[in-house]
Order: structure tokens, then sequence, then C-alpha cells
């Protein structure tokens, strides 16, 4: 066999898995494009980041090695959230350093990639192109922008479609208030902080919003959709992989 | 001070609905982030500097006790003391000792988190001493029986007229709402105060070994006056303030400046070595220096030693979006913001202190613009799992994560979670593609909608189309 592809695990997320599925095809659709053979493990779930951040040490350790058994043997593993992979970057923390699952997960740390900084550094760009046309504005989204340095990398991408023009947001960098559990814990300031994302998305004249992940997307398009600003959103992927037929997040059916 | 730090939603409930105090976060987020950001670009090294003094920071808690014992020695041959106080009574008594053995009426303060941490006001008060904040800021606050809000700029939370509306009560004055009419009367009432005083008690920003000095960093001058006109001079300060030498110090001024205020440099930063030599021409007769512990030699060597490489430069809480929201005394007690919500479980127990750590997204900004690279959101982690360990965490929330984690530990039935709850909100949606209103879910549905899913789950169509 000749120059088998390369094997990229496709890590779906739970919020693409259960809300937006269109985000995981727009993954496997980019990543082969880019030259990968995507497979999707039937063994992952959650990435475990609610246990994490609860301080549930136990149970995040035990999904942390389903996690890393499940995605043995790829060459990388992908998914299309800054949140999620940075905790499969946390992995390492769970364990302690004589423990043989530290060092399998450091190994699952060096092969695992948030989506676009992945397209980034493996998709030849010319082979980009998309029928999406209209003016976009990007929220960094904090774990992509502060753990794994997403910030360039999709800017990168979206520039080489034509029909993309983005206006930048006033603060793109600070939290839109989502924060996982956070956002049902201290609803009243998760609000605030939303409301003033919002404010600042409307500020720019886009018809769309565009991010890396979609917890942020969710909140950012509840919130627009209850004050009733006219701004779609979409997971950046669908746009890079023109996978446009669907009805943005949270927008009705056509003709409903 | 009082402690309420477990009424921090209630509070923050209340300041999210102050119209006046919210006008003043916004003044706050307008200011201290844009000039920071724009000191920090004139100065090409400045992240080097924040490795350099993370690293310094990491030598010195390793050698802690070999730097104070150092800083003692020298601070006993300029002819001061030092006073060793592990806990916050301990330092209270120490200085009322002080105070009384000079018989002291009247005691002037320059700015110092640690007086209020060890809460020494209320006690010299209860006690006899009459204690004046000189601090343009603490003046106010104390002219109003109010406490700080933030740790540099301490009535960040008022307006102008709020201060207006003080020195009218206090001064006796026709109310003005001039601020160099206000400043006027401030100088003019802290004169007299300073020129009578008996103790002048300061903080220190930095303890300095090898020479036995300490230094304030201040933007008004009132901390020189404060601790020169006064027959004595207390300092108190906290143990991890000490550097090894001035050159090291320098470095930390470098950093704490622009973290803070955005400043190239502090107005005043001030040197006390010692009491008034003979050949001086001002000075204190006596000084002294009280080191408070307060539960910080306990962090040494347990995963929130890094919280004592903090300067106090307030850039955690001047970039973060919680605190931009609720304001500092939302938190509680003395210490607000990302590092407060480190630091305050520490010092008044995390049983009284939850839901500080909890309060952040770990958006992690707070961390990206530590001078001295504490990673907070960690460090919040941590107290996280402090809480889940001792059963602290909220009985709600722990039983839904220990059903989640059933469920994501098994991949065949979390499926099958994943497959009903994306049916049922693929129900309740319809084809409006949003929901309005979710039973139990109204911390969501209560501010916005809730986007429905577009279709099957992923890993359905999936299945099926590989089938």
């Amino acid at each position: 066999m000749a120059n088998p592809r390369p094997r990229v695990g496709l890590f779906v997320t739970c919020l693409a898995d259960m809300f937006r599925p269109e985000v995981a095809f727009a993954s496997v659709k980019l990543l082969e494009l880019a030259g990968f053979e995507v497979e999707v493990p039937k063994r992952q779930t959650c990435c475990g980041q609610p246990a994490f951040n609860s301080g549930d040490r136990k149970d995040s350790a035990d999904i942390a090695r389903q996690t890393i058994e499940a995605f043995d043997g790829f060459e990388y593993v992908v998914g299309p959230s800054g949140s999620c992979i940075g905790m499969l970057h946390h992995y390492p923390e769970l364990f302690v350093e004589s423990d043989p699952w530290h060092q399998r997960a450091l190994d699952l740390k060096a092969r695992a990639f948030e989506i676009t900084s992945f397209l980034a550094l493996h998709l030849d760009m010319d082979k980009l192109s998309s029928s999406f046309t209209g003016k976009v504005t990007y929220h960094d989204s904090c774990s992509g922008l502060r753990e794994l340095g997403v910030k360039k990398q999709p800017r990168e991408l979206l520039s080489k479609l034509p029909g993309v023009q983005i206006s930048e947001m006033e603060e793109a960098e600070t939290c839109c208030g989502f924060g996982g559990t956070f956002c049902v814990k201290y609803p009243e300031i998760s609000n605030r902080m939303v409301g003033n994302k919002s404010e600042n998305i409307r500020a720019t004249g886009a018809d769309t919003l565009l991010g890396g992940d979609l917890g942020c997307l969710l909140n950012m398009v509840g919130k627009l959709k209850r004050e009733g600003i006219e701004v779609k959103a979409r997971h950046v992927v669908e746009v890079l992989a023109d996978m446009l037929d669907s009805p943005a997040i949270g927008e009705a059916e056509q003709g409903v | 001070m009082e402690i309420r730090s477990q009424e921090f939603k209630k509070s923050a409930h209340i300041a999210l609905h102050d119209a006046k105090l919210q006008r003043a976060l916004g003044n706050l987020k307008a200011g201290f982030p844009g000039k920071r950001a724009a000191a920090v670009a004139r100065l090409p090294e400045f992240d080097a500097l924040r490795d350099q003094a993370r690293d310094l920071k990491n030598h010195i808690i390793e050698h802690l006790d070999l730097y104070l014992e150092e800083f003692e020695k020298n601070v006993i041959a300029q002819g001061g003391t030092v006073h060793w106080c592990r806990t916050a009574e301990d330092a209270r008594k120490t200085i009322l000792e002080i105070c009384r053995a000079q018989d002291a009426k009247t005691v002037t303060k320059g700015k110092s988190m640690v007086t209020e941490e060890i809460a020494l006001n209320e006690y010299l008060e209860a006690n006899g001493v009459t204690p004046v904040e000189t601090d343009l800021g603490e003046y106010i606050l104390q002219l109003r029986n109010d406490h700080p809000s933030h740790i540099v700029a301490p009535a960040i939370h008022l307006t102008l007229d709020d201060v207006a509306e003080a020195f009218h009560e206090h001064h006796k004055r026709p109310k003005s709402d001039d601020p160099a009419v206000l400043m006027q009367e401030a100088r003019e009432m802290l004169r007299k105060q300073f020129v009578s005083a008996d103790v002048g008690i300061t903080g220190a920003n930095f303890l300095i070994a090898e020479t036995g000095s300490t230094i304030i960093c201040t933007n008004e001058g009132n901390g020189d006056l404060t601790q020169t006109l006064p027959k004595t001079h207390i300092v108190v300060s906290s143990i991890e303030k000490v550097v090894p030498t001035l050159e090291d110090m320098t470095l930390f001024l470098r950093l704490l400046a622009r973290s803070a205020t955005g400043q190239e440099f502090t107005v005043y930063n001030t040197l006390s070595t010692g009491p008034r030599r003979q050949a001086d021409r001002d000075g204190p007769e006596n000084f002294h220096v009280v080191l408070v512990d307060n539960g910080r030699s306990d962090m040494v060597g347990t995963e929130f030693q890094e919280m004592l490489r903090c300067i106090r430069c307030s850039a955690c809480m001047n970039h973060c979006p919680v605190y931009g929201a609720v304001g500092g005394q939302t938190y509680g007690w003395v210490y607000p913001g990302p590092m407060g919500s480190v630091l305050t479980p520490q010092m008044i127990g995390i049983e009284n202190a939850g839901l500080l750590p909890n309060a952040s997204t770990f958006c992690g900004k707070c961390e990206e613009v530590c001078p001295v690279r504490i990673p907070l959101p960690k460090l919040m982690r941590h107290w996280r799992d402090k809480e889940w360990e001792k059963h602290l965490t909220p009985a709600a929330a722990r039983s839904g994560i220990g059903i989640w984690a059933f469920f994501a530990k098994r991949p065949a039935l979390y499926r099958m979670l994943s497959w009903s709850s994306n049916l049922f909100l693929r129900l309740v949606g319809g084809k409006r593609g949003r929901i309005r209103k979710l039973p139990l879910a109204g911390g969501w549905t209560d501010f916005r909608d809730m986007p429905a899913p577009s279709g099957k789950t992923f890993m359905q169509q999936w299945q099926e189309r590989k089938s």
C-alpha cells in the first residue's frame, strides 16, 4: 500500500454531537480536504471538563483514561472546540508523574489539536472555497485563545474566502460569560457578560457571528435572539467547509 | 471586617442593579486596562521581566526564612525593631502595644491592605487610639464608614457625588462637586492630622533584605508625611513581600506600576531604613516592622504556593469580567477579584468563601496580565477540588456531576443520553429552531433563548451513513 493517508481521530465534542452535527461533518470534510483519513472512535464521550472544573478529580481522571484509550493509535486527535481540546491538554495534571497514565496523557496532548489551528498547519489553504458571502465578526473563545493560542488561524483561513469580509468587534477577546456551569451557577453575572458581548457584536454591523466553540456560540446566539438582534451565527468550520444548507444556529427552518 | 463572602450571589444581584456602581465600574474598565496595554507596548522586554520576576519570586519563597532573617538582622543593625506575628490577632496586639508605649492618641495611616486584613482600625478605635486614613481614597471610605472595593483604587466604587456628599457632611462646608476644591479640603483636613499624630502606620510594597529597608509606592505623597512626621513609624507588612536586594526591588517596581495603573513608575517610591540618625533632618525616632504571617507560611509547599508571588498590582481585577460586572465589595471580604478568590479561602476558610473561586468562567484573562504569572484559574480550581474533597460543593451540583459522570464513563449509555436529550430538545424547539422557556433550565432561559438541535445527533447520522 503506497503512502496511506495519516489517520485523524475526530473528537466530536458533546455540543456538536447533540446541538450542531453540521460542525462535526464540516470538520470531517475539512480534514479530508487536508489529506487525512478521518475516523470517529466510538468510545469517546465528553472530555470531562464539567467534572474537572467542579473539583471532581476522580471522575475527571476516569474520563481522561477513557478518552486516552479511545484515541490510542491515531496520529492526530482533532476537535472543533478550543475548550474541549484545551481540556485534553489538561489531562497530564490529573496524574502524578510516576503514574504511567501521566506519560500517556502527555502523548495525547502532543497529538491533540483544535481544528482551525490544525488546518492552519496542514491544509493547503488555496484549496478552500465557500459560497458564503457576508460581513462577519469573530469571537475569540477564551480556552482556545489563552490555552492553545488560537487567534490568527481562523482569520487566516477565512481570509482565503473572497466572500467573507471581517469586521472585528470591540473586546473580541473578552469572555462571553458562558464558562460551562458558570452560566447556570451565576446566571445574572453571565447575563451581564453576554449582554456586553451582544452589544459589541451588534455594533460591528456584521450579519454573521463566527466562532470556534459551540458553548460560547449557543450562549451568544441565545442572547442575540432574546434581544431581537438580527445577527446569524455559525461555527467557523461551517463557513470554511461550505456547509451552509442548514439554517444558522438557533434559526427557524426555511419558510417557518 | 464582617465576612460576607457567602452572600456573593445576593450581593452580585444588588450590584448589577446599582446604576451608580455600574457607572463607576464603567470608568474602571475604560481606564486601567487601556493604560496598562499602552505601557506594556512601550516596554518590549516586559514579558521577559515577567519571567524574571516569576523566577525570582519562586526563589525567594523557597528561601523565605533565610531572607526574612537577613531582613530582620539589617533592620536591627539600622536601629529598628522587627515583630513576628503569626496571626492577625498577634499583629493587632503588637501594634496596639507600640502605640500605648508612645501614649498615642491618634495614628495616621498610609494605604495598607494588610491592615485591612487584620482589621486594625476597628481594633485601635475600640482601644482608645484613633486611626486616620491619609490616602485620599481610604480617607473618603473612613468618613463613609465604608471598606475598599479595590486593592489599589480603594474608592473606585464611588462617584464624585458620593465624595462631595461625604465631605459636606463631615467637613461642615458648602457642598462642592469640583474635584480641585474637594482635594484642597482633604489636604487641609489631613495636614493637621499629619502634624499632630503620635504614630504613623504604613504598609510596604517590598522589604529589602540586604539593607533592612521597606518601600512604599504611592501617587499622593501621603505615605511620606505619615512616616516622617510622627515620632514613631510602624511598617505593617506580610512576610512574602521580602526581596533580596535593592536591584531586585527595581525589577518589581518596573512591573508594578505598569501592571497597576499603566504608569511607567509610581509617583512616590519612598524607602525607609531605620529611625532618624543624628545627621538626618527629619524622620521618626522609633522604627518598627510588624511582619504578618496570617496563614501565608501554611501555603508554602502546597498547591497554593504560587499565590505568594502576588505583588498586589490589581491587574487581575482590573481585567476580570466578573469583577467588572459586580465590583469588589460583592466579594465580601478584604481582597476582591481573582487574587482575592484564591487568597480569601486561605485566610477565612473555604467553608466561608466557596462561592469566590467558583465565580469565574476560567477565561484566563487574569493569568494573561499577571506580572508574576500566577496561574490564577488553576489555583481557583484547586479550591474547587478542596470543596469537593470536603463535601462542601452544593448537593445539587455534586449529584448532578455524579449522575452525568456515570453516563460519561459508559459510552453506550452516553449515546442514549445524548440521543434522548437531542430528541427532547428538538421536540420542544419545534420548527422555531430555539426554545424560550425550559423547565429546570431557568438559569439559561430566564435571560436567553436556547438554540434547539439542528438535527439528529452526529453519532446517529454518522452511523447511518456508515451502514
